[in-house]
């Protein structure tokens, strides 16, 4: 009922002909394939411990957001997105293409900004040294907050600064939602576009994972990786996520509009579905995962999975669980390489999945227990999963032109 | 049958069931009854301590409880009840299994003061830091916060509750969120995906922090007393938006699908429209083109001139800026029909109810079409001269309405429009 076969008779087929990456590896498509093949991770285990990062490698943000007011407005999740996207517009050779911009269809996957850590301290030492006049909170927040902190911390001004800082003028929509946030936006922007909707879209989403507020909502529910690292497949009897920053972008579009620029894909996206498993009972999620992967489109051709596996506890189990059943496909783990960046693990898992199919060659494993292996030759399926650490799963399925 | 499809060959959708809640009440008849009545649900904040605020009002609702409170857990709970009023007229579906998807507008979520207070104490120091809560934050104890405070918490919950399909989108425009539920709707249903949407906006967010971030953006009325005169859309004294709750709840189906299980018809969405302003994060581009361009798309997508609308609800918050720009923009769009078409914002009375405004006032622009009756745009007394509407001023109209132009103008510029109609063109 919420799927997006762009298989259905009459609909157009719908090419990623566009990436933008900026991650804990580094920025660009060579960078991070680079770092995949040398099977470099990028942790901090000291910054934020006992917990474990995937910090943001630094980037020129000046080369895609020119103006330093621009980057002022923003905190860091919106400028790594703004920065991906910018990426991704290059990489589809559209950055700067009035035409093309001023009708793109943006559906982005947002959290939410940081807080400002000073100010919430304040109040709570002022409080707890006994300021409890009834004002007290009011007349801080007024004295304290940066006037336009709040724009920062505002999911749907990802995708307006996003529209500023490159000219974006078609529509902008942001999905919230974690995990399943990311498969929902490219789910909607493959279904507007495979139905003729929508020529050409930007989906993606951005995630700073450097910050101790974001790391206080997951340690509400014990989730994050302490201690020491270990790849996500290694988790089960420590098991958590360790938050990744990461801003991941794609250019969708039909595969006449893009034919019709002279536009060369990477692949093509031929399905996203997602579902809400009630996961109440062992088994739910992954019988749910084995829904989704049923209503893919056949897959005939040199299969692989890329999962955006979290390692945190149940889900990751319930998932290895669906994975042994289809043995036969070679499994890389973005959660391993990258971190969990949220909503933008699923877009990120798309990315990688086109880019190695454009590369003629997964990348290595990089795992301790045997759950990633070796594939020979170059893939021409790939299924992206992305299975949220509480709830929401997704799959997409991308293939070779 | 001809009315199953649209001039453009896709599945008419229609609206079979509605439910809302403001700061005027619970329910369509209650809501219906005080905003044509000229009511307003605005009043001085009791929820929590208003000293040291500029603006000291807002629509919230008071006759909702939740425990813990939260902003979200009072979104939830609206939702709720919207939702459940929405679908016994409805009469879709059966309990806690709707046949279709969720669209949910709903404010950005987060961990909010009580909470976070509650986590200082629980340091018991003197000096508290981010990593104090840390060091306390796990071990179990606080695990229902990590639910309440996930994104996707609210949609979760109304999917399980309801029984929709599939995976719940949960999406935020700003304050055309309530709108692009809608859109998102309507374009499942003429995919042919589904034959019937559920579509849903809440907001629940008069919290000090929230009502703080837009004081400090000047973006609120600080005409604090009295409250009920705050909000004063097209009037030459407004001086910005009050803050207001509310949820509306909306169940879209095919024509067809409806007709077939012999569903009232309680409207038509006859079109949608979006386009994205990269001007500003909070302005409007000067020239107004984004939202003359969301207008202008609304009424293609509708197959309509601007002559066959005949009932605009405005987006009208009483802002300076927007209700001159809507202005501006209306004219360029509809010409001298501009100053004649009879014009109202529902943001009079209920305040600006934020991601839910663009469901409530579809609804209300739904009810305005059902009874032929334009509420009013109340605290008109002293009208803009720059701004030529011909508002419906401080009473209740009979109008013949056939069809409605809703507008949902946010921050990060977006816009989305809607057409309502009462009948299948």
């Amino acid at each position: 009922m919420t799927d997006t076969p762009a298989s259905k008779p009459g609909q157009t087929e719908v090419w990623i002909t566009g990436i933008g990456l900026a991650t804990s590896l580094g920025e660009g498509l060579d960078a991070n394939w680079a770092a995949l093949q040398e099977k470099r991770i990028n942790v901090d285990e000291k910054g934020f411990a006992p917990y474990i990062v995937h910090p943001l490698m630094p980037v020129a943000f000046d080369s895609q957001i020119p103006k330093k007011g621009d980057q002022r407005q923003m905190e860091a999740w919106q400028r790594i997105g703004t920065y991906a996207a910018g990426l991704a517009l290059d990489s589809a050779g559209i950055k700067g293409n009035k035409d093309i911009l001023s009708k793109i269809d943006m559906v982005v996957a947002a959290g939410g900004g940081e807080r400002d850590l000073n100010v919430d301290s304040g109040v709570l030492t002022a409080e707890a040294k006994g300021a409890n006049a009834p004002g007290f909170l009011n007349e801080r927040l007024m004295s304290d907050l940066r006037p336009t902190l709040f724009l920062a911390q505002l999911s749907n001004l990802l995708a307006g600064n996003i529209a500023i800082v490159h000219g974006l003028g078609g529509t902008s929509r942001t999905f919230m939602g974690e995990e399943v946030a990311g498969a929902d936006a490219a789910r909607i922007a493959l279904a507007r576009i495979a139905s003729g909707e929508s020529d050409i879209a930007l989906v993606g989403g951005s995630h700073n994972g450097e910050r101790k507020d974001l790391l206080v909502l997951y340690e509400f529910g014990d989730f994050n990786l302490k201690d020491k690292f270990a790849p996500v497949w290694a988790r089960k009897d420590h098991a958590g996520f360790a938050l990744g920053s990461a801003g991941a972008f794609l250019v969708l579009e039909s595969k006449a509009h893009a034919e019709a620029r002279g536009a060369k894909p990477f692949a093509k996206l031929s399905s996203v579905v997602a579902d809400l498993a009630k996961r109440k009972r062992p088994g739910d999620m992954a019988a749910t995962l084995e829904k989704l992967w049923a209503k893919l489109p056949k897959r005939e051709g040199k299969g692989a999975i890329i999962t955006g596996a979290t390692g945190a506890e149940p889900a990751t189990s319930e998932e290895r669980g669906f994975l042994k059943s289809h043995a036969d496909f070679p499994v890389r783990s973005t959660g391993t390489v990258f971190g969990h960046a949220m909503e933008t693990q699923f877009p990120l898992g798309i990315a990688l999945a086109a880019l190695s199919i454009s590369r003629g060659a997964l990348f290595p494993p990089n795992d301790s227990t045997g759950t990633e292996i070796e594939m020979q030759g170059a893939p021409t399926q790939i299924v992206v999963v992305g299975a949220g650490h509480w709830r929401g799963e997704g799959m997409a399925l991308v293939e070779a032109v | 049958m001809t009315a199953a499809r649209d001039k453009f060959g896709r599945p008419v959708v229609v609206v079979t069931g509605m439910g809302i809640l403001t700061s005027l009440g619970a329910g369509k008849t209650d809501n219906w009854a005080k905003l044509v009545a000229g009511e307003s649900g605005i009043r001085t904040i009791t929820r929590f301590p208003i000293d040291g605020l500029k603006t000291t009002m807002a629509g919230t609702v008071d006759f909702v409880s939740v425990d813990p409170f939260s902003s979200t857990a009072l979104s939830e709970r609206m939702a709720e009840i919207a939702t459940q009023e929405a679908l016994e007229q409805a009469g879709i579906g059966a309990k806690a299994d709707f046949p279709g998807p969720l669209f949910l507008a709903v404010a950005p979520v987060e961990v909010e003061w009580p909470q976070r207070r509650e986590l200082g104490r629980a340091v018991g120091q003197l000096d508290i830091n981010y990593d104090d809560l840390l060091r306390i934050s796990g071990g179990g104890k606080y695990s229902a916060y990590h639910h309440r405070f996930m994104f996707g918490s609210v949609a979760a919950s109304l999917a399980e509750t309801f029984g929709t399909k599939g995976s719940p989108i949960s999406l935020s425009t700003a304050c055309a969120s309530g709108a692009t539920s809608i859109q998102l709707g309507v374009e499942a249903i003429r995919r042919g995906e589904t034959d019937a949407a559920l579509c849903v906006a809440t907001d629940g967010t008069v919290n000090p922090e929230a009502l703080v971030r837009f004081s400090l953006l000047s973006a609120l009325s600080t005409q604090n007393d009295p409250p009920q005169a705050a909000s004063r859309p097209f009037s030459k004294n407004r001086d910005g938006f009050v803050m207001a709750e509310g949820a509306g709840a909306l169940v879209l189906e095919s024509y067809e699908a409806a007709t077939a299980r012999g569903a009232k018809i309680l409207g038509v969405i006859a079109g949608c429209g979006e386009l994205t302003d990269s001007f500003h994060r909070t302005r409007s581009s000067p020239d107004g083109k984004p939202i003359i361009g969301c207008m202008n798309k609304t009424l293609a997508d509708a197959g309509m001139t601007p002559d066959q609308i005949d009932h605009i609800n405005a987006h009208g918050t009483s802002t300076p800026e927007n209700d001159k720009m809507e202005f501006n923009t209306t004219s360029a769009v509809f010409g001298d029909l501009a100053q004649k078409i009879p014009v109202t914002s529902n943001k009079s009375m209920v305040g600006h109810t934020i991601s839910a405004a663009g469901g409530v006032e579809a609804i209300f622009s739904l009810l305005t079409l059902e009874h032929q009756r334009i509420p009013p745009t109340i605290n008109y007394d002293n009208p803009d001269p720059a701004i030529l509407f011909n508002v419906v001023g401080n009473k209740a109209r009979d109008a013949r309405v056939t069809a409605v132009m809703s507008n949902s103008f946010g921050f990060g510029g977006q816009n989305a429009s809607l057409i309502l109609t009462r009948e299948p063109a």
